[in-house]
């Protein structure tokens, strides 16, 4: 061993009244930095070393505090604020209901931050480098013997006095502790190229095999069960039914939909551009809930200002302007046939839209068509 | 009268020095296993293979390979789910409850209550998930930010069983490991080979016996304790609240949470007592875990299984008591009605036969006590079995009713349970030290100073 320094010297005892006795005496002349290393903790021996109350306690207080907050406030604010829904009839902020979860994180962040907190902070552990380690001391007192153990540190310690000490108060073997200096000046090197590769090379691992399992590993048969299943969807053709290949069936002739009159001027536009008026007056709530239901259903085909510029990237054809002579010159109910029965490609939309909202429709589309061809009066 | 005279007797026997009780309790990670062990070891490795055959099933083909069906939803997953959470209570209430209670006799079966508490509550904590049917989207349990903008049902019991089990797996592993350290420390300067004194520097963090640390680890000991105490009360509370909180007849009973803490404790000891008793006789621990702990234990089986007796009458008093047609049915349904056979098996073991536990003879005597506490394990699973199946089985709605037939995986994923849990069991005896040997030291006799009091209390 080169460059040696001293650590420490310390005295093995056989009995536990031995070691009470010389932990009494060594506070006594005054040292300060020793240290009494048992088998197991000795009743008394905190009070004969005069150690001061064990500050855990507070750490548990703080760990758990924090974690009775948190968890009351994330509940609060996720079930309350971020997302509140209606559950079994219970206010949005149930709280009975937060008590068992609340009492759980109070238990985990008490418990798991106080024993990190002692071992990391109080005891700087790990650390398997310390001079006493692989000492015949050490071996002794992690077996049957007690030890006391003065450091070098100490303002009092001079070697021969404190060897000479030890043997007065009745250590049976007394040893003189050494470590090495180049142990003592060795800095840890975060930036060495084997524990930077370490890092890169391990993060990849992690990163890829997250990427693996969630994006990859998740649709791979078996896992897509529940996605590919033996069933038909809508859209996808099919022959399970015939020769239509359509897997989506057509409702029977003569079905009508639940709560809907039949329209009484079926196959009938003209006699429906004669007889029906629009109910609704062109309001500005009805014009915006026009403009809403025209956007959602109308505008696909014949965009958002009715010109024929459809959005479906030419899955259909494209349908003609809606301000045309013809259109223009169509009554209100003429519309609201087409939008009631369809026409050409276009299909009804009366399963989609009630009749107050077709009408709405109409005038918005009225609106539109008066817009696009104002007259000079408009402007004034 | 003399001091000594009124003295009690010391928990260990036969006056060991510390260096036996190194010697003693490290023998069995020393030497190199016999064919005993190995044998074992393939028994439970089998069994677990058994099981892990039967997950695999299910993952593939999925969990209609159970019997479970409508109306009875939950069966032999929930069955063991609790079962094992159960089990696992033993050890907590012997490491913490017992501690707190200054009980000097548990020192020599703490570690090895909180080895299989972990052990039970890994294997518990299965079922959930091989339950849910995709356990790779377990993760969805947790509450977590994600692009859906939605978060888990913090209002529902099986919430809270999350955070119950996982809360209980990470503080009795915290509490396990703080109590492993210094023994730790203990293998790592008698390790003889190199790699074994590598492993155990790192396990023990460095422990160095300083009374500066021991005072500290005392007091977070004393923490730990005092934290898992209420924890293990909440943990079979909040079990039982995934079936009171419904409305299910037979179910929706406010006696659920002290009767399924009471029931934990009684199987957990059953547990425990099972083990120990082939523990201490091929480790040769006689002296250590002494029969009188293990009559010690037999008294709290006694005493749990009794409340649990009390339970059972309790609920048919109320069933009659409340006036519910539904409660009153569900529970002589369950006493006469098709599953009368579980019903009976459930009362027997578990009320009937530990009342031989008030015989002395009896409560000494190593061979009955094993076969009361063999018994007691086979009636708690029923006694699972009893809640939740004939309680589903029989519900609100006659023409829904079923009579509920496990399939062989179910069977096959109960046999793997035993042997998961069997099998950690036995790594953990090889690995290491099954009893505490810090502790064991701090109770010998004359280990610690003797108290003269002109001398103590003088000097503050």
């Amino acid at each position: 061993m080169k460059n040696k320094m001293i650590y420490g010297v310390t005295g093995i005892f056989d009995t536990p009244d031995e070691i009470i006795s010389a932990a009494k005496q060594v506070k006594a002349i005054g040292f300060e930095r020793f240290d009494v290393h048992t088998p197991y903790p000795i009743h008394g021996m905190p009070k004969a070393m005069k150690l001061g109350a064990s500050p855990l306690g507070y750490f548990a207080l703080v760990f758990g505090l924090t974690g009775a907050f948190a968890a009351f406030a994330l509940m609060t604010y996720l079930m309350g604020y971020n997302y509140p829904l209606i559950i079994s009839g219970k206010p949005f902020i149930p709280i009975p209901a937060f008590i068992p979860v609340t009492f759980e994180v109070t238990v985990l962040l008490a418990s798991v931050g106080t024993v990190l907190a002692m071992l990391f902070l109080l005891f700087k552990f790990p650390n398997n480098s310390h001079p006493l380690h692989d000492t015949e001391y050490i071996k002794r007192v992690s077996s049957d013997k007690f030890g006391i153990c003065i450091e070098a540190k100490d303002e009092k310690f001079r070697e021969d006095e404190v060897i000479e000490f030890l043997k007065s108060i009745g250590a049976k073997h007394v040893e003189v502790i050494y470590y090495d200096n180049e142990t003592l000046n060795f800095k840890v090197n975060i930036f060495e190229w084997k524990f930077v590769t370490f890092l890169v090379v391990s993060a990849l691992v992690v990163s890829g095999a997250t990427y693996i399992v969630l994006n990859k590993l998740m649709f791979a048969s078996p896992f897509n069960w529940m996605m590919e299943q033996n069933r038909i969807d809508a859209q996808v053709e099919s022959k399970f039914f015939g020769k239509d290949n359509f897997s989506m069936r057509v409702a029977p002739v003569g079905t009508v939909s639940r709560n809907s009159n039949q329209f009484k001027f079926s196959g009938q536009p003209e006699l429906a551009d004669a007889k029906l008026v629009n109910p609704l007056i062109p309001t500005e709530e009805n014009l915006r809930k026009g403009m809403k239901k025209y956007d959602i259903y109308c505008s696909p085909c014949h965009g958002y200002h009715g010109l024929g510029d459809a959005r479906l990237n030419g899955q259909f054809p494209n349908p003609p302007s809606l301000h045309s002579e013809k259109v223009r010159n169509w009554g209100d109910g003429h519309i609201f046939y087409v939008i009631t029965e369809g026409q050409n490609s276009m299909p009804s939309y009366s399963s989609q839209l009630t009749n107050e909202e077709k009408w709405a429709i109409v005038l918005y589309v009225r609106a539109l068509q008066r817009a696009m061809n104002a007259k000079e009066e408009d402007l004034k | 009268m003399s001091i000594e005279a009124i003295k009690e007797p010391s928990v260990i026997e036969g006056r060991p020095t510390f260096v036996d009780i190194d010697e003693q309790i490290s023998a069995p990670i020393d030497k190199s296993p016999n064919i005993k062990y190995f044998i074992a070891l393939g028994i439970t490795s089998t069994m677990l293979l058994i099981g892990i055959i039967c997950i695999g099933a299910t993952f593939f083909y999925g969990i209609g390979l159970w019997g479970n069906n409508n109306p009875v939803g939950w069966a032999f997953d929930i069955i063991n789910f609790v079962f094992w959470v159960g089990i696992g209570h033993a050890g907590t209430l012997i490491s913490a409850i017992l501690f707190l209670f200054r009980q000097k006799w548990r020192t020599g079966i703490a570690r090895f209550a909180e080895g299989m508490t972990i052990f039970a509550v890994m294997t518990a904590a299965l079922f959930p998930l091989i339950h849910v049917g995709r356990p790779w989207l377990a993760g969805y349990l947790f509450p977590y930010p994600n692009q859906h903008h939605l978060w888990v049902n913090f209002t529902s019991p099986l919430l809270w069983d999350v955070f119950a089990v996982s809360t209980y797996f990470t503080v009795s592993f915290v509490f396990w490991y703080i109590g492993l350290i210094p023994d730790f420390a203990t293998l790592r300067d008698r390790a003889k080979s190199r790699i074994k004194k590598i492993v155990y520097s790192i396990l023990s963090l460095g422990w160095r016996f300083s009374n500066r640390h021991w005072h500290n680890y005392e007091m977070i000991y004393l923490i730990l304790a005092g934290f898992a105490t209420p924890l293990v009360l909440s943990v079979h509370t909040i079990v039982s609240f995934d079936f009171a909180v419904s409305i299910m007849p037979g179910w929706h009973t406010t006696i659920f949470p002290p009767y399924f803490v009471a029931g934990a404790v009684f199987s957990g000891f059953a547990m425990v007592q099972n083990v120990l008793i082939i523990i201490r006789k091929i480790f040769n621990f006689e002296h250590i875990i002494t029969l009188n702990t293990l009559e010690k234990m037999n008294k709290i089986m006694l005493a749990t299984g009794t409340m649990v007796g009390y339970a059972y009458g309790m609920e048919f008093f109320i069933a009659w008591y409340s006036g519910s047609q539904f409660e009153s049915f569900v529970f002589v349904n369950r006493a006469f009605g098709p599953y009368a056979w579980a019903y009976w098996i459930m009362v027997s073991c578990n009320v009937v036969f530990p009342q031989l536990f008030w015989f002395k003879k009896i409560r000494r005597n190593i061979a009955i006590m094993f076969v009361i506490a063999v018994l007691v394990n086979v009636g708690m699973w029923f006694e699972r079995f009893v809640i939740i199946v004939t309680s589903l089985a029989h519900d609100f709605m006659p023409s829904s009713w079923a009579y509920y037939k496990p399939t062989l995986v179910d069977f096959g994923i109960l046999i793997g349970s035993f042997g998961l849990f069997f099998t950690l069991l036995l790594l953990f005896i090889k690995a290491m030290p099954v009893i505490s040997i810090a502790e064991v030291k701090a109770v010998l006799d004359g280990a610690q100073p003797h108290h003269t009091h002109n001398g103590g209390h003088n000097e503050k």
